[in-house]
């Protein structure tokens, strides 16, 4: 007896942006825009709250759900910025990373043979959480001529009124693009229409800057169909704490729950405290962390304006997504790498849509993004 | 839309953007960056523009001492603090002045060539000013964080080079 992989393992290719992260990692000196996470360390305080409970030696598993008094705040926050009401106890669920949660969704409200729709180009991860679960995947691909927002024409398009559920992220990662209330709302009539679940990654909700976030759960008849995904990498630029949370109707987080208390326990219990703490006190730190990523955005677009590069104005996250002056998008980047010393990511990375553009991270400080912004521009002569 | 608050704060941030690069991270265009920024220098908002110095980075030779000086002063119906204050302000050595709360009155820093030099001038002119009744002086031995800049911050960016 050997060790192969197994079939469901096996059928599901290495990531895209893998061969490139190789590429990238053996060289030295380059500026990388090609960073899905924030450039700023965590906030002091939250990293000090961190500290401090490790030194008060709260070191033990917290309940499955997470501690009561972060799901509380959790709650309060979410009812203050996103207009969402959950509850606590039954209807909130602290998870390791928004990304335990997808999966938790994908294995507990969904059955082998079901379908999901993925609205792409997506984060890396829904494609190969789906296959893991044997759901079999239906691509709906965003056009670029609709800045990549999810439309009724697309998801009719695509086939996704057959689907069980439908997964996607807005703010998006990798196109950067948001949903105004009136574009969710189209959205949300399809998935009521077609008797849809949705799972709504939101973990880039705090990070728009033309138009606020509009939650799908908060729309006429979606509550009860929507699972929604948050959690402290992003705003609150806490990646390595790995802490997320999902807000659905109990019977939802009661079927998560099921599997997270037996492959989880519970999130990590340090990371629980520094969230408390963020949610306590680091809001001001969010908003200044979102004005710089602004200002970047501004930035980076005027840049590619000035360069001739054709691309939509991205209000969300901290991505660009301009579209790739060559045919072959992974050759321009390689090129771009190996010569200009600056790492892109090419949209095909990310699933179907999102070939014959490039991913533009601009979480990155201002003085580096001006130089590699410079050598974009000398590439491109 | 972008406030003219914000091209004070990319200013205290970095006076060295250009304004082209200011046009670039704002709303505004480059023509009305120079113009407000035109304004706050005529309305005294903007005073001046400096460089932040670790000058423990800096050659031994060319070594700055500074201190933190705390003044007590006794006022009576002719003098005021501004009065005070206007005397002090006018010497090259003081970098900063401020009237503060709490046990003391002034709260001053003085930069000079050594401890000697620095000494000399209080010594020499400040304690003599009549309202001064109490000098207490702080020589600074390390300096970790100036005008918002932490010199190291031990914050590396340790993230991989590309990621999901």
């Amino acid at each position: 007896m050997t060790f192969e992989p197994a079939d469901r393992v096996d059928s599901v290719p290495p990531s895209g942006i893998r061969r490139f992260f190789e590429l990238a990692e053996e060289m030295d000196d380059i500026i990388s825009l090609g960073v899905g996470e924030p450039d700023f360390s965590a906030p002091w305080a939250a990293r000090e709250a961190a500290i401090a409970s490790l030194e008060r030696g709260q070191t033990s598993y917290t309940a499955n759900r997470g501690k009561r008094e972060l799901r509380e705040r959790i709650a309060d926050y979410e009812a203050a910025t996103h207009n969402l009401q959950y509850d606590p106890d039954e209807e909130i669920l602290v998870t390791a990373g928004a990304s335990e949660g997808l999966d938790l969704a994908f294995r507990a409200l969904l059955n082998p043979g079901d379908s999901i729709a993925i609205a792409q180009p997506c984060y890396v991860s829904y494609v190969p959480g789906a296959t893991f679960a044997g759901i079999d995947v239906i691509d709906v691909p965003t056009r670029a001529e609709d800045e990549f927002k999810l439309t009724r024409e697309v998801l009719e398009s695509s086939g996704a009124a057959d689907a069980d559920a439908l997964v996607y992220c807005y703010p998006n990662n990798p196109t950067g693009a948001t949903m105004t209330a009136e574009e969710m709302a189209s959205v949300a009539a399809f998935c009521r229409e077609n008797d849809l679940l949705v799972f709504a990654d939101e973990i880039y909700a705090d990070l728009t800057y033309e138009h606020e976030h509009t939650s799908i759960a908060t729309l006429p008849g979606m509550r009860e169909r929507t699972v929604v995904f948050n959690g402290f990498s992003k705003a609150f630029a806490m990646t390595g704490f790995r802490l997320g949370y999902a807000m659905a109707p109990p019977e939802a987080i009661q079927a998560m729950n099921r599997i997270h208390q037996y492959s989880m326990l519970s999130a990590p219990t340090t990371a629980q405290h520094a969230a408390m703490e963020a949610l306590d006190n680091c809001r001001d730190e969010v908003t200044e962390m979102a004005a710089q990523y602004d200002r970047r955005r501004k930035y980076v677009l005027t840049r590619f304006e000035e360069m001739g590069l054709d691309c939509f104005p991205a209000a969300g996250a901290f991505y660009a997504f301009p579209e790739c002056p060559w045919d072959d998008a992974s050759e321009f980047a390689e090129s771009l790498l190996q010569e200009e010393r600056v790492a892109v990511v090419p949209g095909t990375a990310f699933g179907e849509g999102g070939s014959g553009h490039l991913r533009v991270s601009y979480a990155t400080g201002l003085d580096d993004l001006k130089e590699a912004m410079a050598r974009i521009e000398s590439f491109l002569d | 839309m972008s406030s003219r608050r914000e091209i004070l704060d990319l200013l205290r941030e970095n006076a060295r953007h250009t304004t082209e690069d200011i046009a670039r991270l704002t709303d505004y265009s480059e023509s009305e960056v120079a113009e407000i920024i035109d304004e706050f220098e005529e309305a005294g908002i903007i005073r001046g523009y400096q460089a932040v110095v670790d000058w423990n980075a800096v050659e031994s030779d060319e070594e700055r001492v500074r201190a933190t000086v705390e003044l007590n002063v006794t006022l009576d119906r002719e003098t005021s603090y501004d009065d005070i204050s206007d005397r002090i302000a006018k010497f090259p050595e003081v970098t900063s002045l401020r009237l503060v709360s709490g046990d003391y009155d002034f709260d001053l820093e003085v930069e000079g060539d050594s401890m000697r030099e620095v000494s000399h001038f209080i010594s020499d002119k400040i304690a003599p000013i009549p309202e001064i009744t109490q000098t207490v002086t702080h020589y600074i031995m390390e300096s970790y964080k100036e005008q918002g800049m932490e010199f190291d911050d031990h914050d590396d960016d340790d993230r991989l080079s590309v990621s999901p």
